[in-house]
């Protein structure tokens, strides 16, 4: 078989795998979030955290629960980090530094996973379970909360309410995320991905060397890493590392995981919508329409670009397999390269700096969309909904209606909320690189000079500022300045989209809204997709532009 | 003590939240699939040792740094110092354009030429680039295909055994379509050191 026959039926088998997948999850997480009833595990829960799970809150009480459980988060984990070698598992490891704790800490309470440490040689067990992976199963909760706070505010009528956040956190970790990470981990571990509480451990190698193998509780972090967007790895090679993933089916599975949710959200909104007589199925296949256009163009043009295996040194090599791993070749690395970068996960199984100028190139502009094709868990409903929103106003404007969507209407507030949800990541982005490329300790960071240079401290604040995680790993991160603002660039890119989405939220919560009239521009049909599909390119086209110009076009056609 | 402050009541359900679910999440998630782990899939939640007469020499999954004539070589590698690294897993992060890794590149082409006695167009592109995890297990068939030669005179074997072995250890597509093939150093390495 040739290698692009094999490589678009492996593409085609995970499209398959997915849209199979899609419906029954997607009515599942419908179920979750709209039954009455509390299981027994969840109401024991709220006992203990002293909250009354039948109270809903107003989007303000929503943020507050958000915003405190973050802030207190960000504060553990810190912590954590500072004390590790005082507390039991540590496996050797002394205390992380400030910094780097300080951008740890922020990193996975914002579901970014930015990593600027080996995993290996700074994080201690307890450190990785306790403190990594709970924030990778709660930060994702929180980002489909907040999506599903949203849909409520589009469903709703003439209320203050828009849910309870432990009720919506607690049932997302317990009756989600717990069930299907304990499974994908035993997957993994039945692929090789290791399991244990060991250390690094020394052995003889075959030709009388020695070598360390390093151990821990790999597979059960390695599941939520991917089903939570998260993407932050216990090994510094992350999802490359053979003891992360050591097969082609292991690497298949990881992209599943890691697109499932965002995919099958698309699916419960459109349940929502359709119990709730609010709208139809087909507004959630509208959203995942114009997901999967833009998807697809992007996965198309890193897989052409790597297969093709363009620039000096790549062509000196014969092709494109340098930062990649022989068991996956190009396909399988341009797959997971464009899902990771398009659902804000961020873990990688072949280094992206390495990449070709435009493979590179994409995966970068992928981020830049917002990471809403279909974007994080939760965050990626959330994103796609105000981009539907704004193409429902540009539509109004130029027919001179007053937009709606679902019946709600777009007026001054809710467009204010909109555009400054639309302006705020690509303002961190652009304002922070342009800083950061005026300082002289930023060039001395990178690992390549020039245009490549100048591409990976854009992809850094890209992939920060978007809660993405993932690196052009040459730069080195870890000093004072980027440490500090990629930080803030996690902080802000995560908590300002999340206060205006539950703004928002409220907002549409009250309206009444009017009927459906001749003039009402149907959302839920092709004309739709294709202005949702527009909407996206065009507002991230003019953004970023200028930016991409001076990167990786410029370096793509030297 | 009477009620909270408004303002501060949704730490007191923070708080007593996030102690809840590290307990679940942190401790138990982790401690139990590691308990599964260990009793179903012991050979793999351990690593995946490979042994030679009871003695562990390696991961099936991890690659080694083998340099002698009578060894099928590894890919290079940039984890650690000295490449295979298995404390320090890791790329390059060379760019597609760099000169320095064009550099690397051409010199590695001559060297895997000249000690395999084959004409440099022959070298496969894995055998002069550094993998993602600089841990890589495999090279490509066709790099193992060019090693044959040399180590079957050094080991005194014939040829056709050793390309018989080197078939025995190269993996297809999974399911057929997923990835690419590869042939696996260490365990190729440790036949031939049981075949004599």
């Amino acid at each position: 078989m040739s290698d692009s026959l094999a490589g678009l039926l492996q593409i085609s088998l995970a499209v398959a795998l997915l849209a199979a997948l899609r419906i029954p999850v997607g009515d599942y997480l419908a179920h979750v979030y709209t039954s009455p009833r509390h299981l027994a595990p969840e109401r024991l829960v709220y006992r203990l955290c002293g909250v009354d799970p039948d109270r809903e809150q107003t989007a303000a009480g929503y943020l507050r629960g958000v915003l405190a459980f973050s802030l207190l988060s960000v504060l553990a984990l810190y912590g954590l980090q500072r004390l590790q070698n005082w507390l039991p598992l540590a496996a050797g490891m002394g205390p992380v530094a400030p910094g780097t704790a300080w951008n740890t800490a922020v990193s996975f309470v914002t579901n970014t996973n930015w990593q600027t440490y080996s995993g290996e040689s700074t994080m201690g067990h307890l450190t990785q379970m306790a403190g990594l992976t709970v924030q990778n199963f709660l930060s994702a909760a929180i980002g489909m909360a907040v999506a599903i706070a949203l849909v409520r505010g589009l469903i709703r009528r003439r209320t203050e309410q828009v849910g309870n956040v432990w009720v919506d956190l607690t049932r997302t970790a317990l009756r989600v995320l717990l069930p299907f990470a304990f499974a994908a981990a035993l997957l993994l571990a039945a692929g090789g991905v290791v399991q244990n509480l060991s250390g690094l451990t020394a052995h003889t190698t075959l030709d009388g060397g020695s070598q360390l193998l390093p151990g821990g509780p790999i597979a059960s972090q390695e599941a939520i890493k991917e089903l939570g967007t998260n993407g932050g790895g216990p090994y510094n090679a992350n999802s490359a590392h053979p003891f992360e993933n050591p097969t082609a089916w292991t690497n298949l599975l990881e992209v599943l995981l890691l697109l499932l949710i965002p995919v099958s959200l698309t699916r419960t909104f459109g349940t929502m919508l359709a119990r709730s007589g609010a709208g139809t199925r087909r507004h959630g296949l509208a959203l995942l329409a114009a997901m999967g256009i833009v998807y697809g163009l992007v996965l198309a043009g890193v897989t052409a670009a790597e297969a093709a295996g363009r620039g000096t040194a790549a062509q000196a090599a014969g092709a494109a397999m340098e930062g990649k791993e022989v068991r996956f070749g190009e396909w399988a690395s341009a797959l997971f390269a464009a899902s990771t970068t398009a659902t804000s996960t961020g873990a990688v199984n072949s280094a992206h700096d390495s990449f070709t100028a435009f493979g590179g190139g994409l995966a970068l502009f992928n981020m830049l969309l917002g990471e809403i094709t279909p974007g994080g868990a939760g965050s990626g409903l959330y994103g796609i909904l105000v981009v539907a929103m704004l193409t429902v106003f540009l539509g109004g404007l130029m027919i001179g209606r007053t937009p709606e969507y679902l019946g709600k209407r777009i007026g001054g507030r809710e467009i204010k909320l909109i555009a400054l949800y639309i302006l705020a990541t690509p303002a961190l982005v652009l304002v922070l690189t342009g800083i950061a490329m005026a300082l002289p300790s930023t060039r001395d960071a990178m690992a390549n000079g020039g245009i490549h240079g100048f591409t990976e401290v854009l992809y850094a604040y890209a992939s920060t500022a978007n809660n993405n995680g993932s690196a052009f790993g040459g730069l080195n991160a870890g000093t004072p300045f980027l440490s500090l603002t990629t930080g803030l660039a996690m902080l802000f890119g995560r908590f300002l989209p999340i206060v205006l989405v539950l703004a928002l939220a409220g907002a549409l919560a009250r309206q009444q809204p009017s009927p459906v009239t001749a003039g009402t521009l149907p959302t839920d049909r092709p004309l739709f997709v294709g202005m949702l599909t527009a909407t996206i390119l065009i507002v991230t086209g003019l953004t970023f532009f200028p930016a991409l110009a001076l990167g990786p076009i410029a370096e793509g056609l030297s | 003590m009477g009620p909270l402050p408004q303002w501060l009541r949704p730490y007191g359900a923070a708080v007593r939240f996030l102690i809840v679910m590290t307990v679940l999440l942190g401790v138990g998630y982790p401690l139990a699939v590691t308990g599964v782990a260990q009793v179903l899939l012991p050979h793999q939640a351990n690593g995946s040792l490979v042994r030679d007469d009871g003695r562990v020499v390696g991961s099936a999954l991890i690659g080694q740094d083998f340099a002698g004539p009578e060894w099928f070589h590894p890919r290079p590698s940039a984890a650690g110092e000295d490449g295979y690294d298995g404390a320090a897993s890791g790329a390059s992060n060379l760019g597609p354009n760099s000169p320095e890794l064009r550099a690397l590149v051409e010199e590695r082409r001559a060297a895997v030429a000249a000690e395999n006695g084959v004409p440099e167009s022959a070298v496969p592109p894995d055998a002069v680039t550094a993998s993602g995890s600089g841990l890589d297990p495999h090279v490509s068939p066709a790099y193992a295909a060019i090693q044959v030669d040399r180590v079957a005179q050094a080991r005194g074997l014939s040829p056709a055994a050793v390309r018989a072995l080197v078939a025995e250890h190269t993996t297809g597509r999974a399911l057929g379509v997923l990835g690419e093939p590869g042939v696996n150093v260490l365990e190729l390495n440790l036949a031939l050191e049981q075949a004599r």
